[in-house]
């Protein structure tokens, strides 16, 4: 009977730590996004940031979209060319792209290549005092340091993910109208007739924005939120990759479930 | 002059604890405006703990702190940021800013809190840096440097603006005896040529006690024993004197609280 109780207890303790992390980290937030930053160079701040979490992701982010786009346009023409489609390849390959692929694997992505860094180094300022240094010159860390990071993920998510499915297209029309044959103007009609701005991209759009919001507020939290050890930047780290993809996923279904599942 | 206006920081009642660990239990403690005041103690009694409690950067389980007549669990968080400027910490790692060079580290409160012109910032980092002794390595980087010079350029950022008060923690560690004489001389003379009020956590007593004009002896949750440095040295009580003699046989125990150290060796069979 104690046995139980105490799983009981235990398992109380676990729903109350994590219901505490959550509004702690909306709080963080809050305070983070709409205080009055109060410097004159946060522009010069935010373009920083945009640099290294956005332009220094674009080579992962490329490389991946070119590769993602060949092999969707061979996966499809095997498919298509035995009922003798394969010119929807093209539509295929954007509508997959623009709807999923890019949103999703641009947000998996930025949560291993940008989101991990942005932990590992606000956790780092804070092992090594560099917060508590700020706080005492007088600096508010959320204005100075979480804010412009925070706002660069979500500017720079929604190009990342865009730039992904446009090179993604363009490693489709490689492969499909220069190497396999596929009869150009029927690729590029097939997708000009069926991708639609507001339902294909603007939907992707959002997509991509709201992954862009909940991966960069898990990595600004975690970093902010870690334990000031080796052991506990590497765990928040860990947290960071692992509690992103899940949102990332689960958050696709939902969105992908309003938007297209006639709910 | 009003009491306020005599005591730059006046603690009462305060209590802190960590977990089931009393920290500090109901104690008072005055540091008067202009005054150098040294806090000493064994290590892990709480001196950096009581020093992150001025800032407010930990918030105490009861009593009050009051810093130049504002108690800062009173202000919002906007005006507490605001409150720290009138203060300087030199922390116990130094805490540079690892993306900045040793001049920009030291630029970085003058840039942020002022609109002054490059040209004075230039002027103002470079005395700052001259005092400390490091003006030379005005464009390497914190990683460049020994963990005492790392020390050292901290001191020069958290005196960047001329706060009215400086907290030191633990600033004499990893200095060598050169660098040591001249930080004893330098946060005494800033004491007295701009009237810094100075608060210095440490354990090197005979380098704090120099300097200080008063002492506070912290051990067990509380304070020990307090007054100038001469009277605590001729002090009779028991464990202020331990501390002051730097005996290890006393009533403070050297050895952190454990089970019986024969049954830890040879287990519990008999």
């Amino acid at each position: 009977m104690t046995g139980l109780s105490e799983r009981l207890a235990q398992l109380g303790r676990f729903g109350l730590e994590h219901v505490q992390s959550i509004g702690r980290s909306g709080v963080f937030l809050f305070l983070a996004i709409f205080s009055r930053a109060g410097f004159s160079n946060r522009f010069s701040l935010l373009t920083h940031q945009l640099y290294s979490i956005g332009v220094l992701s674009l080579l992962i982010v490329i490389m991946s979209g070119l590769f993602i786009g060949m092999v969707l346009a061979l996966q499809g023409y095997n498919i298509l060319i035995r009922y003798g489609s394969e010119g929807a390849v093209g539509q295929m390959v954007a509508l997959s792209l623009l709807r999923e692929m890019g949103p999703v694997v641009t947000g998996l992505l930025f949560a291993g290549r940008a989101g991990s860094a942005l932990t590992a180094e606000i956790g780092l300022m804070k092992t090594t005092e560099q917060l508590s240094s700020l706080e005492m010159i007088g600096v508010d860390p959320l204005k100075r340091i979480i804010a412009p990071r925070f706002w660069a993920g979500v500017i720079a998510m929604p190009l990342l993910a865009a730039i992904f499915s446009l090179v993604g297209i363009l490693g489709a029309a490689m492969v499909g109208i220069d190497w396999l044959g596929i009869y150009e103007g029927s690729f590029w009609s097939s997708m000009q007739s069926s991708v639609r701005l507001v339902n294909d991209i603007g939907n992707g759009m959002i997509k991509s924005l709201v992954f862009g919001f909940v991966v960069t507020w898990i990595s600004v939290y975690q970093g902010y939120d870690a334990v000031p050890t080796s052991e506990g930047v590497s765990r928040a780290t860990t947290r960071t990759v692992v509690y992103s993809s899940m949102a990332i996923l689960g958050l696709d279904f939902i969105l992908t479930a309003v938007m297209f599942g006639d709910l | 002059m009003s009491e306020a206006s005599e005591n730059f920081i006046e603690i009462r009642g305060l209590s802190f604890s960590r977990g089931n660990r009393a920290i500090f239990d109901n104690i008072d403690l005055t540091i008067p405006r202009g005054k150098v005041v040294g806090i000493m103690g064994p290590s892990g009694t709480g001196k950096t703990t009581l020093l992150r409690l001025i800032g407010r950067q930990l918030r105490a389980d009861a009593g009050s702190i009051y810093v130049d007549g504002q108690n800062l669990d009173d202000l919002s968080r906007e005006e507490l940021f605001k409150a720290r400027r009138k203060m300087g910490m030199l922390f116990q790692s130094g805490a540079l800013f690892t993306d900045l060079s040793v001049f920009e580290n030291v630029a970085f409160p003058i840039r942020i809190h002022t609109k002054l012109p490059e040209a004075m910032i230039r002027d103002i980092v470079f005395m700052k840096l001259e005092a400390v002794g490091l003006r030379g390595a005005w464009s390497l980087m914190p990683a460049e440097l020994s963990g005492g010079m790392n020390r050292r350029v901290a001191l020069a950022r958290a005196i960047a603006l001329d706060p009215a008060m400086v907290m030191y923690d633990e600033p004499f560690v990893g200095q060598d005896p050169i660098a040591m004489g001249v930080l004893v001389k330098l946060i005494r003379m800033l004491n007295e040529s701009l009237g810094i009020t100075s608060v210095v956590v440490s354990h090197d007593l005979h380098e704090t006690a120099s300097i200080s004009d008063y002492l506070y002896l912290i051990a067990d949750a509380g304070i020990i024993g307090q007054g100038a440095p001469d009277d605590l040295m001729n002090s009779t009580e028991p464990r202020v004197k331990q501390f002051m003699n730097g005996l290890s046989d006393g009533p403070v125990p050297f050895h952190y609280p454990a089970e019986d150290y024969r049954s830890a060796l040879l287990g519990q069979e008999n």
